[in-house]
C-alpha cells in the first residue's frame, strides 16, 4: 500500500479503518444493524499489517465489552462495537468500568438507530453515556467518524476512562471517500498490574473512585480540544445561533448554505455531547437570545444548556421520536429564523414494499407448519429474519434478545394456574439468538416447571445482519476454525428431555413431531420439548445449498382463493389477474409462480388445499 | 460540480451495487463522493432506496425535490420515490412499456438475452448513454471491471452495453 491512499469507506468500515490505524490489538462485537460492518472491515485491514489483532464476534455484547475491557487493563488498545439494544445487555461492565477506568485506550462503538430502521428502540445511547458518566463523540459523516477514533483512543488513555463512539445509522451507512493511512505501530506488550482496591474495588473503594470519575469528567468538560467547533461564526446581529450534532449537523449545515442562511446565524457543532464543553455551556446564555438544538435522537446538549430562549424538543419546535430527516430541519430552521414556512406537499416519498422472508427460506416453512398445526397456539419469538413470521401470523410476541423462551414460559405459567387446559405454546427463536440470551432463559423455564415447545431455527449463521459465524458455526470472525458448540448438547445440558431434530421443508413430518411434542408437553412427567430445524440460509454464501428439487407450476385448480398468499406469504408466488371465459363469476385471476426467484423447494406443494401447485419435473438441479 | 441521484428498487435487485458503482465512479474521476444505503430488515425483499450526493456535500441525504436524477428498479417505486426529483430533473425508469419518463424495459431486455440478473446494469447503462450523469462511459466501464466479482464481469459489461445501446 502507499504511505496514503484514497479509499470509499462505509461509515462502519470508516470506524474500522480508524481502529486499525490506531494500533487497536482487540476488537469484539456481536453483529447488530446498523453496527455490524465496524468488525468484518476490521478483520479485512488487519491483513495489512504484520501486528497480531485478536478479532472476534462474541457471543453477546457483555462478552464482547468483557473480554475488551480487559484486554486494556494490560495496557492495550481494545474496542467494542454494538447497536444500541446491544449495549443494553453489555449495560452492566459498562456502567461499572467508570468507575474504575481503563488503561490502554478503550473505546466503546454504539450505533443507534433513529427512526428506527431496523431496532426495537429509538434510544439515544448518548444518555446512557451521561447515566454512566462516560465521555461520548458523535461524528456527523463517515470521514469525521474514522478521525474520532484516534482522538478517542488519546482521551481515553489520558484519563484511563472509557469514550463511547456513538454514530448514527446515517453514518454508518454511508460512504465517502476517505484517506487512509498505515497503522501505528504500537507494539505494546501485556503488562496488568494488579490493583485490587481497583480491579476489584469492593463498596469501601466505589466513594472515592466515584468522586475520582466526577473530577475526570469536569475535566473532560474543559478540553479544549474538544469543545464545539464554530462553523460561519461572525456573532450575526441577529443573535441567534444553531448548535447541532451528529448527521443532524451535516443537514443543518447543507440547509442552511442552501437557503443562504449562513451568516444570519452561528452554526456550532457538538462533536462530544457529553460532557458538553463547560466553557460552551457558560458563554452561549450571554452570546444569543434565541439557541436551536438538533441532535438525534433525544436531548443530550439540550438537558446540559443551562440558558434561557432555548428551542429544540423542549420547546416543541422538535419532534421527541423519529429520525432528523433534512425535511423536519428545514421546517424546524424557518420557524426558529422566522422564515415564511411555505405550504408542503404532503410527502410523496413512501416506505414501500413490506419485507418478507425469502424464496425458499426453511423459516417460512417451520412457522406455516406450526400455525397449520397450532391454529390457536400462542406464538412468542425473537429478533432476527424469522421475526417476519408475523406476516403468517406464526409470531405473536419478539421483545428482546432470547425474551421469547422466558415469555413463553411467562405465558404458561399465567394459562396453567387457571386450570383449564393450557393452549399450544409454540416459541420460535434463532440459533445465534439462542446463543446471545436464549440459554439462561431455557434454564430457568425447566428449573420453574414451565411446559411449552421451543423450536430453535437452526440456519447455521446470524443472517439478518450478514452471515456472522454463530457458536455452533465451528469458525472464528477471520475465518480460523473454532470448537463449535452443538445445539442439542447444549439444551440436554439445560435440562431438556425431549429434543428432535427436522426438516422443516417437509410439513407434515414436521406437523406431526409438533403434536408429538405437545403430548410430551401435557405428559404428568412432560416438561419444555426442543425441536431444532436445520435448514441453511440460501443467501449465506459459505452454507452448501440443496440442489432444486422440483420445478413447480400451477395447475388450473387454482380457484385464485390467495390463502397460499396470506397464509405462506412466499415472494415467487404472485396473483395475476385473469379474464377467462367459462370461470365462475368472480374467479378473477389465479396465482403464477415467479420462476426467476423460485427455489424449487416444493413446500407450496402442502400449502394449496385444492392441490393446485404440481410438480413439472423433480430432482432438477439448481442453474 | 454537484449531483444528487436517488437509486430506487426492491432486496436483491441489485440497488446496493449501483451505489458502489456511482460511488467507485466519483472517486475515481477525482470528485468528492457522500451515499447513503439501508441495511437490514428492509433487504429482505422491501422497497430499498438509495442516494448518491456527487460533490463537496455534508449531509448523505438527498432532499425531496432535490435529485437531478433517479434511476427506479420497477414501476411501482415510481409512486414512493419519483418526489425526491426535482423539477427538470431526469428519471430513468425501468418499465415493459414506454411511458411519461425515460424508460427502457431492462427486465424483458435481460431475459430474452439471458441475463436475468444484469437488469439494474441494463438501466445503468441506458441512464448513463442520455449523457444527464456525471459519469463518463469509460470510467463507468472501467469500474464496472473492477467492482464485479471476477465471474460476472463480462456479463456485466454486456448488461451496460446492451442498456446503452438500448437508449
Amino acid at each position: 500500500m502507499k504511505k496514503s491512499d484514497q479509499r470509499m469507506l462505509m461509515g462502519n468500515e470508516a470506524l474500522g479503518r480508524g481502529l486499525f490505524e490506531n494500533g487497536v490489538s482487540l476488537v469484539a462485537s456481536y453483529p447488530g444493524t446498523p453496527a455490524s460492518e465496524v468488525l468484518a472491515s476490521v478483520v479485512t485491514f488487519s491483513r495489512e499489517s504484520d501486528q497480531p489483532i485478536h478479532i472476534e464476534w462474541s457471543v453477546n455484547e457483555k462478552a464482547a465489552f468483557e473480554v475488551a475491557l480487559a484486554h486494556s487493563y494490560t495496557g492495550k488498545r481494545a474496542a467494542v462495537a454494538m447497536k444500541q439494544v446491544g449495549l443494553n445487555v453489555a449495560s452492566d461492565p459498562f456502567t461499572r468500568a467508570a468507575y474504575l477506568g481503563t488503561k490502554g485506550g478503550f473505546v466503546v462503538i454504539v450505533a443507534d438507530d433513529p427512526g428506527p430502521h431496523s431496532s426495537q428502540t429509538e434510544q439515544d445511547s448518548r444518555l446512557f453515556a451521561h447515566f454512566a458518566k462516560i465521555p461520548v463523540l458523535d461524528p456527523s459523516s463517515p470521514r469525521e467518524a474514522k478521525e474520532l477514533v484516534g482522538r478517542a483512543f488519546e482521551l481515553s488513555e489520558q484519563y484511563e476512562i472509557p469514550v463511547m463512539i456513538r454514530p448514527t445509522t446515517r453514518v454508518c451507512h454511508a460512504r465517502q471517500n476517505i484517506m487512509c493511512a498505515k497503522p501505528e505501530p504500537l507494539a505494546r506488550q501485556a503488562l496488568f498490574e494488579k490493583n485490587p482496591s481497583r480491579w476489584s474495588a469492593t463498596p469501601q473503594f466505589i466513594y472515592n473512585l466515584h468522586k475520582l470519575l466526577n473530577e475526570k469528567i469536569d475535566n473532560i468538560s474543559g478540553e479544549p480540544r474538544f469543545a464545539p467547533i464554530a462553523y460561519s461564526r461572525q456573532l450575526s446581529k441577529h443573535r441567534r445561533a444553531v448548535v447541532a450534532s451528529g448527521v443532524a449537523f451535516a443537514h443543518a449545515y447543507e440547509l442552511l448554505e442552501d437557503m443562504g442562511l449562513l451568516t444570519e446565524v452561528d452554526l456550532h457543532q457538538v462533536l462530544m455531547p457529553y460532557p458538553l464543553n463547560a466553557p460552551f455551556i457558560e458563554s452561549m446564555g450571554t452570546a444569543y437570545d434565541r439557541i436551536l438544538v438538533l441532535e438525534e435522537t433525544d436531548s443530550v446538549i439540550e438537558m446540559q444548556l443551562k440558558c434561557a430562549n432555548l428551542h429544540g424538543r423542549s420547546s416543541g419546535l422538535i419532534p421527541r421520536q423519529g429520525e432528523l430527516t433534512p425535511g423536519i430541519i428545514e421546517e424546524a430552521l424557518e420557524r426558529f429564523l422566522e422564515k415564511p414556512v411555505p405550504a408542503r406537499q404532503p410527502t410523496t416519498t413512501a416506505p414501500g414494499k413490506r419485507p418478507s422472508l425469502c424464496p425458499g427460506c426453511t423459516h417460512r416453512s417451520a412457522f406455516f407448519a406450526i400455525k397449520r398445526t397450532f391454529p390457536k397456539g400462542i406464538f412468542p419469538s425473537d429478533i432476527g429474519c424469522y421475526t417476519l413470521g408475523m406476516n403468517m401470523g406464526a409470531v405473536d410476541t419478539c421483545h428482546c434478545m432470547g425474551a421469547c423462551i422466558s415469555q413463553g414460559a411467562g405465558f404458561y405459567h399465567s394459562y396453567a394456574q387457571d386450570g383449564r387446559p393450557v393452549p399450544p405454546i409454540v416459541v420460535t427463536i434463532g440459533d445465534s439468538t439462542f446463543f446471545h440470551a436464549g440459554i439462561t432463559g431455557l434454564i430457568n423455564a425447566v428449573i420453574q416447571g414451565a411446559r411449552f415447545i421451543l423450536v430453535i431455527l437452526d440456519n447455521s449463521t446470524t443472517a439478518m445482519t450478514g452471515h456472522q459465524p454463530t457458536p455452533h458455526s465451528g469458525i472464528r470472525a477471520d475465518g480460523t476454525p473454532a470448537v463449535a458448540i452443538s445445539i442439542p448438547d447444549m439444551v440436554s445440558a439445560c435440562g431438556v428431555r425431549f429434543i428432535r431434530g427436522c426438516d422443516p421443508n417437509d410439513v407434515p413430518a414436521m406437523s406431526s413431531l409438533l403434536q408429538e411434542a405437545d403430548q410430551y408437553c401435557r405428559n404428568e412427567d412432560g416438561g419444555v420439548a426442543v425441536i431444532i430445524t436445520k435448514g441453511a440460509c440460501l443467501l449465506d454464501k459459505r452454507a452448501t445449498k440443496p440442489g432444486r428439487a422440483y420445478v413447480m407450476d400451477v395447475s388450473d385448480a387454482c380457484d385464485g382463493c390467495k390463502l397460499c398468499l396470506t397464509h405462506f406469504e412466499c415472494p415467487a408466488l404472485n396473483f395475476v389477474e385473469t379474464q377467462v371465459q367459462g370461470k365462475k363469476p368472480g374467479a378473477k385471476g389465479k396465482v403464477a409462480i415467479d420462476q426467476s426467484i423460485c427455489t424449487g423447494c416444493g413446500v407450496c406443494i402442502h400449502v394449496c388445499p385444492k392441490q393446485a401447485f404440481t410438480v413439472v419435473e423433480e430432482n432438477a438441479t439448481r442453474q | 460540480m454537484k449531483q444528487q441521484i436517488i437509486l430506487s428498487g426492491t432486496g436483491g435487485q441489485g440497488i446496493l451495487f449501483l451505489t458502489r458503482f456511482f460511488a467507485d465512479t466519483a472517486m475515481a474521476m477525482g470528485l468528492e463522493v457522500l451515499t447513503s444505503e439501508i441495511h437490514g430488515m428492509a433487504m429482505r425483499g422491501g422497497t430499498v432506496v438509495s442516494h448518491v450526493k456527487v460533490g463537496p456535500f455534508k449531509s448523505p441525504l438527498v432532499r425531496e425535490g432535490q435529485a437531478d436524477a433517479a434511476l427506479i428498479l420497477n414501476v411501482q417505486n415510481l409512486l414512493f420515490h419519483k418526489g425526491f426529483v426535482r423539477p427538470g430533473g431526469s428519471i430513468f425508469l425501468n418499465a415493459a412499456e414506454p411511458g411519461d419518463y425515460l424508460s427502457i424495459d431492462a427486465t424483458g431486455m435481460a431475459m430474452r438475452s439471458g441475463m436475468p440478473t444484469a437488469t439494474n446494469l441494463i438501466l445503468l447503462g441506458y441512464a448513463i448513454g442520455q449523457n444527464k450523469l456525471f459519469c463518463t462511459i469509460d470510467a463507468a466501464r472501467d469500474v464496472l471491471k473492477k467492482l464485479s466479482p471476477r465471474a460476472q464481469v463480462a456479463l456485466n459489461l454486456n448488461g451496460f452495453d446492451l442498456g446503452l445501446a438500448g437508449g
